[in-house]
């Protein structure tokens, strides 16, 4: 049979894939981190601040190449193992998955898709407008400074409740992805130890759980509670 | 106990196959599943017909022959036991049972319910072995093993090479057994001597075979009927990393 496309072996896809998906872990706490301070109630003064600082610094621009290149590696190789994983059994069963496994585990690209879908909406409404590639939102009574002020424009885009709603689902999505993620990053690396892997395996549960109750309470907020 | 069986029929190879079912009558529940299957083969032959194949030896659950992919689940509903051990006791009268072989890409058909492991003696040759010439036994406390060590070690090389991980795994990834003979030299002081070269082409040969990558969901310890730990495939991916890192030139 063909080997799969990369001319790498299994353990060795195993390895890139859980590299990848640790440093895209360690981004999301930075990235929580910088968008809690929208929590702050000044107006968005100190968020302001922390974009500010993080646009105009050279090493931050730097990473974040090296962030595109995680992200890529980490979708098109997940793209990748689920093609070659389903081409190794042609002949499907005709009742099967009675097995247990971990439930999560099973819907990685499904949840990673979908994760896929809502970081592309999130470009669009951010990123690409920082880049001058969509127009700022415009909302009555609501002023965006430039393409720079995000705090303004998440006033704008979680005053819609249906944005809100997709976005919050989205992150109930990463959670799901990140249970199964964190764990299966230490086992894919052989960091695996009778004594640390059920800490590791809480520890996984508390860190999806955190992130996406983050992520979330942030259009919560704004929708609820916020007054421009 | 009347059952209704739904049994993957193909004649060869080359030939597509498909279901066929049975009506069994007057099934004893102290029958193992095999031997359900020998009464089932024997009214066919009585019929005039074709018996259904399937793999077996010694049925008592050591050889890894037997396997057969039932309702779901390779070697069937119970844990830790092979399709010869299991009995239909466990089933309900006038159940149907779901008979399939194992399916991967690396596992052909054969026919009906047997199919080709030659991947995984492949894998074997490839270096599931130490190299030392055979001669009279060394003398015992040459070689210290601590009692942990040498326990894990066996109970990596528990592993009866009967497939069902390959089954159970929503990938058909073979790393649990590619792991499990891996470990079971990995650990103790006379495989410790090749340990890397061997993790090196072990993977290789298990790669070639097209068996699919590990995605850690685990349902090959699950489904395992001798219960090897999925920390063998972490012992393997730890015994690769250091094979491709601290090779040592060759002079």
């Amino acid at each position: 049979m063909k080997k799969s496309v990369i001319n790498l072996s299994s353990i060795s896809q195993k390895y890139v894939m859980a590299l990848a998906g640790i440093f895209l872990m360690l981004f999301l706490i930075f990235h929580l981190a910088t968008n809690l301070l929208m929590l702050a109630g000044d107006g968005g003064k100190a968020f302001g601040a922390a974009v500010e600082f993080l646009t105009g610094n050279p090493a931050i621009k730097l990473m974040e190449y090296v962030l595109f290149a995680g992200f890529l590696i980490h979708i098109l190789l997940g793209v990748l193992l689920e093609w070659h994983n389903y081409r190794a059994r042609p002949v499907k069963y005709h009742k099967s998955m009675r097995s247990e496994t971990s439930t999560f585990s099973r819907f990685m690209i499904h949840t990673g898709i979908i994760i896929l879908i809502f970081l592309i909406i999130h470009f669009m409404n951010f990123f690409f407008v920082r880049l001058g590639l969509v127009a700022i939102p415009e909302e009555p009574g609501i002023v965006v400074r430039d393409e720079h002020d995000f705090f303004s424009m998440a006033v704008i885009w979680f005053k819609n409740p249906l944005y809100s709603a997709i976005y919050i689902v989205s992150f109930v999505f990463l959670a799901f992805h990140l249970k199964h993620a964190f764990q299966s990053a230490f086992q894919s690396l052989g960091l695996n130890h009778t004594k640390y892997t059920p800490a590791i395996k809480v520890i996984g549960t508390i860190y999806a759980i955190a992130i996406s109750v983050g992520f979330a309470i942030i259009p919560i907020y704004f929708y609820f509670f916020y007054v421009p | 106990m009347n059952f209704i069986l739904k049994i993957w029929r193909q004649k060869n190879a080359q030939t597509k196959g498909s279901f066929k079912t049975y009506l069994l009558k007057d099934v004893s529940p102290e029958m193992s599943f095999l031997e359900m299957l020998d009464y089932l083969n024997k009214q066919i032959i009585g019929n005039g017909g074709e018996p259904v194949t399937f793999e077996h030896d010694c049925r008592e659950g050591i050889c890894g022959s037997c396997g057969l992919y039932i309702n779901g689940r390779p070697h069937g509903p119970m844990r830790n036991t092979t399709t010869c051990e299991l009995h239909m006791r466990e089933f309900n009268d006038g159940d149907s049972i779901v008979i399939e072989p194992w399916r991967a890409r690396a596992f052909p058909v054969i026919k009906d319910l047997v199919v080709d492991r030659s991947s995984f003696e492949r894998i074997m040759h490839a270096g599931g072995f130490i190299s030392v010439n055979t001669g009279s036994a060394p003398e015992s406390n040459s070689n210290p093993v601590s009692k942990t060590i040498a326990d894990k070690a066996f109970d990596a090389a528990t592993c009866i090479g009967c497939g069902a991980c390959v089954a159970a795994c929503k990938n058909s990834s073979a790393m649990l057994y590619a792991a499990a003979k891996i470990a079971q030299y990995a650990m103790i002081p006379q495989g410790k001597v090749e340990a890397k070269e061997r993790v090196d082409k072990m993977v290789k040969q298990m790669d070639a075979e097209g068996f699919g990558f590990c995605s850690n969901t685990y349902s090959c310890e699950f489904d395992c009927p001798k219960g090897i730990s999925v920390d063998f495939i972490a012992l393997m991916n730890r015994e690769f990393f250091s094979s491709k890192v601290c090779k040592q030139k060759q002079t």
